[in-house]
């Protein structure tokens, strides 16, 4: 059985320490609180042979999550493939680039490990009831895992989401909430009502968890590369979390003698031109992150008032990333891009990530001596409107010989 | 004017559990002032030493984040609502 080396939650803006409780905020600052782990103890704990032999899922992981594995609520989430993309990497001029491939989850997307961990540890406290404010792809995993886990679900989603994400969402049985406004308006209503109904809100009384699982993301590149970390990681950006635990993870694998040298991971933030707070103070060299009202196709990543974008943009300066604001354009031939050059369909923020990592490539940020990793963190099917006006039949012809020469004279002889 | 603010539930110790306190207040700034005088202890939590609302406050009028308004010299009208929500994550 796995030991929860967990020592409480701390405040990552004051450092104020709390019990380890359902609960998301500091009390004093209003800064969000993080687990707070004993990496003593997981030091003794973890081995890279005790994870290899492991299952082939995040729970592999278990010493470094704050939850027990063995009570895990799991749909068989984690060790998705990390695919070396030659054809990719010539194309933008780069030299050693691999894709993690996060579309291969349960419900296609890398939330699933997130909610895996917020709805086991969610269990642990005895809610009976999972909800959560979603621009898409959290919605289809908290339905999902509500059903798994036997859990009642509530799901708030902004209105205009996406026909594809709403269905696969409802499909699981649980209540659908669309409300009429955009995400952070779901986000502040989520966060009035976790003040009124005892729910496990994964995303905001959950959070301190929730946000936990977003770091195997990092455990799997470094242990799928050899136990080594890259130089340099692409994350797309939405409220910052997922960039900050990609860099939390890495650290943490060397903290706990996971990985023999210090990691110096550069790591790059990718947004969608219209909805960009984060990249916008990068690229304006501010320290302030000014809230925006998104307008993008990237609706997974619009979210313009982004709880960890101040943690974010540290990252990626302290580390010596960079960022880009794409537009939709770019998105769409971003996700083409990676469809064509290596076989792999992700959706809208697959898309404003492929084209950060050509335009950073562009620019000499990315480097061609660098091993890059991009994550691609929901599955193109989810976002079919994006693509859609530009793919379709290459010829629509008569069932004819003849038709089919005449469509394809050119390559007629080949 | 009375101002209705919406307290969360980490604030509520400073108002004697109380969900909603009646304040005056010409604009946010003056009503959070107010707050403040009603229940001591909340503008230090609000805001931070050079007197701006630390930036994991959020505060909305009528629904709106007062970042898209006026910041915290927005004007209120008598009856408005005014919510202070920690920012949460997600997506």
């Amino acid at each position: 059985m796995d030991t929860v080396h967990v020592q409480g939650l701390r405040c990552r803006e004051c450092g104020r320490e709390y019990d380890a409780a359902p609960i998301y905020t500091c009390e004093w600052c209003f800064g969000p609180l993080e687990v707070a782990y004993d990496y003593a103890a997981i030091t003794r704990a973890t081995s890279r042979e005790k994870i290899a032999a492991g299952p082939s899922s995040l729970w592999r992981y278990g010493d470094l999550l704050p939850v027990q594995g063995d009570t895990a609520v799991d749909l068989g989430t984690g060790f998705t493939p990390l695919v070396r993309a030659d054809r990719l990497a010539a194309e933008l001029g780069l030299g050693e680039v691999w894709v993690k491939n996060d579309t291969r989850n349960p419900t296609n997307s890398f939330k699933d490990r997130v909610v895996s961990v917020a709805l086991s540890k969610a269990l642990e406290f005895g809610f009976k009831v999972a909800a959560c404010a979603s621009t898409g792809n959290l919605a289809n995993s908290v339905a999902a895992h509500a059903a798994r886990a036997g859990l009642r679900s509530y799901v708030f989603i902004p209105s205009n989401l996406e026909q594809g994400k709403i269905v696969t969402t409802s499909v699981y049985g649980g209540n659908v909430v669309a409300i009429n406004g955009n995400y952070d308006d779901v986000n502040r209503l989520c966060a009035e009502l976790a003040d009124v109904y005892e729910w496990a809100f994964v995303n905001v009384n959950m959070r301190p968890y929730y946000a936990e699982g977003s770091k195997t993301l990092a455990f799997e590149t470094a242990e799928q590369l050899g136990w080594q970390a890259p130089d340099h990681v692409v994350v797309p950006v939405a409220s910052g979390s997922l960039l900050t635990k990609i860099r939390k993870g890495f650290d943490e694998l060397y903290k706990v003698g996971l990985l023999d040298d210090e990691p110096r991971v550069r790591v790059s933030g990718a947004q969608a031109l219209g909805c960009s707070p984060v990249a916008t103070a990068y690229l304006e060299q501010s320290d302030t992150i000014r809230p925006v009202k998104p307008d993008t196709i990237a609706k997974s990543l619009a979210i313009g008032n982004p709880a960890d974008g101040y943690f974010a943009l540290d990252v990626v300066r302290t580390t010596g990333g960079g960022f880009s604001a794409v537009t939709d354009d770019e998105v769409v031939e971003g996700m083409r891009l990676l469809a064509r050059t290596e076989g792999i369909f992700g959706e809208t923020a697959g898309g404003v990530t492929i084209a950060t990592l050509k335009n950073l490539a562009a620019e000499g940020v990315i480097r061609p001596d660098e091993r890059v990793v991009v994550y691609i963190t929901g599955h193109g099917l989810k976002t079919l409107e994006a693509v859609s006006p530009t793919c379709g039949p290459t010829a629509t012809i008569a069932p004819t010989l003849d038709a089919f020469h005449e469509a394809f004279e050119v390559e007629k002889d080949v | 004017m009375p101002v209705t603010v919406r307290i969360p539930t980490q604030l509520r110790n400073l108002s004697a559990n109380a969900a909603e306190v009646e304040v005056e207040g010409a604009t946010v700034a003056d009503a959070l002032k107010a707050l403040d005088g009603a229940h001591p202890g909340f503008g230090e939590r609000l805001f931070d030493e050079s007197g701006a609302l630390r930036r994991f406050v959020n505060v909305f009028l009528a629904d709106e984040d007062i970042r898209f308004l006026q910041g915290i010299d927005t004007p209120v009208a008598d009856g408005q609502v005014l919510s202070i929500v920690p920012a949460v994550a997600g997506g």
